[in-house]
């Protein structure tokens, strides 16, 4: 067996498969966040909740419905979007008018009632749910064993990103939704709901980070608490990126990702602070983001 | 407007001047009030609670500074509040530090850590500020974590003794260590008023009020971002280093970023940027989490529905309520 800078490949190639896998986990989650804040102006801190409840819904779907990962992978964003939308309705939109650091307020407080509901109801000690049968094994490749769940969560991730890129920057809604972003009051002159575009947007967001939540479950156990760290991390993420830019959100978040799976192999002690060391360094260079606007 | 106020200057600089001498006599008051209260308190109440309860106050009132005057929300200040807690419990159990010095020691390292964090944060405005110092913040966590033979690990640094203030006087005894508390306390709550209405204070609102124009009238906006981030995480490390004393332990929540959230809790329910609001805001919220212990992890979602219901309808706080009332600033 050849080694790789003293490292054996099984365990450079499992670290970097892994850290692809949180490295779509990331650029899904801050895409719905630039998405969210391009429009509505508000961080919603509840992303890291929303993701959780994600994994929860697939959850349910299968131990109460009986419905299998594929319908609670369209269901569980569905569900949450939904959600999403009542909660802009009822209560984001009424911080429209206020400075953005209410709606950070205001969604960690909501971060906060939906964590601690779910623990509440399903202690925080975390429930198995089992890989889909058709994804269970895997692909020898030669130089690494690659499990085809996991191959296929980065698959999926990288379609939900493109796609979502796809549709912002190349269709007609995504259009309304630049225009709303660069002047809301100019674009609702030319006769478009922004308020309705503002809510589908958010509930777009969130359903995201559902999805996100669906495609962890199998492989971390759902856990109330599984958002709580990983959207601070995400935060940092979307600091390094700036939120300027979609695909700069897709390539910040799959590329962390890569950066920390391989600090895994190479220097595990600095595996779970790597992505805010980088934040430092890129705030001493450039502070902006790698591909955000100057301020 | 601003041509009438220019013609009109003397007369409402007269009248400016009468409304803040009426003032400042009801902030005496209401500092010589809380002077008293403080004397009366530990006969009337379990001092421990109290402790506990001036402790946050001081770290509400720390957290206040930077973001009600300084207009800088940051959602990170547990790592001041709990690396000082760190520190003075190290620093009493390992090198055997009296109290003040131990306090003194865990104040100067959050100092240390407000400048070297906030210079970054400083970098970015407004809601990037915030997620920095979370994400900051979240870092000293891990550091936190990942060096137990510092911090303990998930047992944390426990059975801190208290010792002898200036080797003299010893604080075994619960009362005794509350008049140490108590003065700690109003020392801070001092400094803060005094800060907040030196020139000082009055360029940082400025800046918090409408940052460009601060800058065009010459203020170097980022020296003075600076002074208040790093005075405002030296008062949490105070903070966090007293309450390493009164519970004799400094542990992983003190740095975790719920602690974070507490404070602007505090603060939020007080009443954001008032002098008094989160004395009023820490009484209230360490009260609940006192009464509600029983309820678990209820306690989250009940501060969570606190959150909400204060950004949507409560945005100025308790005292922020009070001042409006009186027709005072508090």
């Amino acid at each position: 067996m050849f080694e790789l800078l003293g490292v054996p490949p099984q365990a450079l190639f499992g670290q970097v498969l892994l850290g692809l896998i949180n490295g779509s986990f990331y650029a899904i989650l801050s895409l719905g966040l630039a998405v969210i804040f391009g429009l509505l102006n508000i961080i919603n801190f509840a992303h890291g909740a929303q993701y959780m409840m994600g994994a929860f819904v697939a959850w349910m779907c299968l131990n109460y419905l009986g419905l299998n990962y594929w319908a609670a992978l369209l269901l569980a964003p569905l569900i949450v979007g939904v959600f999403g939308v009542i909660l802009e309705r009822l209560l984001i939109a009424r911080l429209a008018h206020l400075d953005h650091l209410y709606g950070l307020l205001l969604t960690f407080g909501l971060a906060l009632i939906i964590q601690g509901l779910f623990r509440n109801s399903y202690g925080s000690s975390g429930l198995p749910y089992a890989i889909p049968p058709q994804l269970t094994g895997g692909q020898n490749l030669g130089f690494m064993f690659l499990p085809n769940y996991r191959g296929w969560v980065v698959a999926a991730s990288l379609v939900v990103c493109l796609a979502t890129w796809f549709m912002i920057e190349k269709t007609r809604l995504g259009a309304y939704l630049r225009a709303a972003t660069e002047n809301a009051t100019l674009t609702q002159a030319f006769g478009i709901n922004v308020p309705l575009l503002v809510t589908l947007t958010y509930g777009f967001g969130v359903a995201l980070a559902a999805f996100a939540g669906v495609l962890a479950a199998p492989i971390y156990s759902v856990n109330p608490n599984m958002g709580a760290d990983l959207i601070i991390v995400v935060f940092a993420v979307v600091v390094i990126g700036g939120m300027g830019s979609i695909m700069g959100a897709i390539v910040t978040g799959f590329s962390l990702g890569l950066i920390e799976g391989l600090t895994k192999v190479f220097y595990p002690e600095a595996s779970a602070t790597v992505i805010f060391i980088i934040m430092v360094l890129v705030l001493l260079v450039k502070p902006a983001g790698l591909f955000g606007r100057a301020a | 407007m601003a041509d009438i106020a220019a013609t009109d200057a003397p007369a409402s600089a007269l009248a400016v001047q009468e409304e803040t001498r009426g003032t400042r006599r009801l902030h005496q008051g209401i500092m010589i009030g809380l002077a008293i209260a403080l004397v009366i308190a530990p006969f009337v109440a379990y001092p421990v609670f109290i402790m506990k309860v001036l402790c946050f106050a001081l770290f509400a009132l720390a957290f206040n500074l930077l973001l009600g005057y300084g207009g800088l929300l940051s959602f990170g200040h547990a790592a001041y509040f709990g690396m000082a807690s760190y520190v003075s419990a190290y620093a009493a159990k390992q090198w055997g530090f009296t109290p003040e010095l131990a306090i003194l020691s865990g104040t100067l390292i959050a100092a240390a850590l407000g400048l070297l964090f906030g210079a970054l944060a400083i970098r970015r405005q407004g809601i990037y500020f915030a997620m920095i110092t979370l994400a900051l913040a979240q870092m000293v966590y891990f550091f936190s974590l990942q060096t137990p033979r510092f911090t303990g690990g998930e047992d944390g640094i426990q059975a801190v003794p208290r010792g002898k203030l200036f080797g003299l006087f010893s604080l075994a005894d619960d009362r005794a260590l509350y008049w140490l508390v108590a003065a700690v306390f109003m020392a801070g709550l001092l400094l803060m008023y005094r800060i907040i209405h030196s020139p000082f204070g009055q360029v940082c609102k400025a800046i918090r009020d409408n940052e460009p124009r601060a800058i065009s009238l010459g203020y170097r906006v980022n020296q003075y971002k600076l002074t208040v981030f790093v005075l405002s995480a030296a008062l949490a490390g105070l903070a966090g280093a007293t309450k390493a004393m009164v519970f004799q332990l400094a542990s992983l929540t003190d740095v975790h970023w719920s602690m974070s959230g507490e404070v602007v809790l505090m603060t939020l329910v007080g009443g954001l940027g008032t002098v008094f609001g989160p004395i009023a805001g820490a009484v209230v919220i360490v009260a609940m989490q006192n009464y509600l212990a029983t309820l678990g992890a209820w306690v989250t979602v009940v501060q969570g529905i606190i959150f909400v219901i204060c950004v949507l309808t409560f945005r100025e706080g308790i005292v922020g309520v009070i001042s409006k009332w009186i027709k005072r600033p508090l």
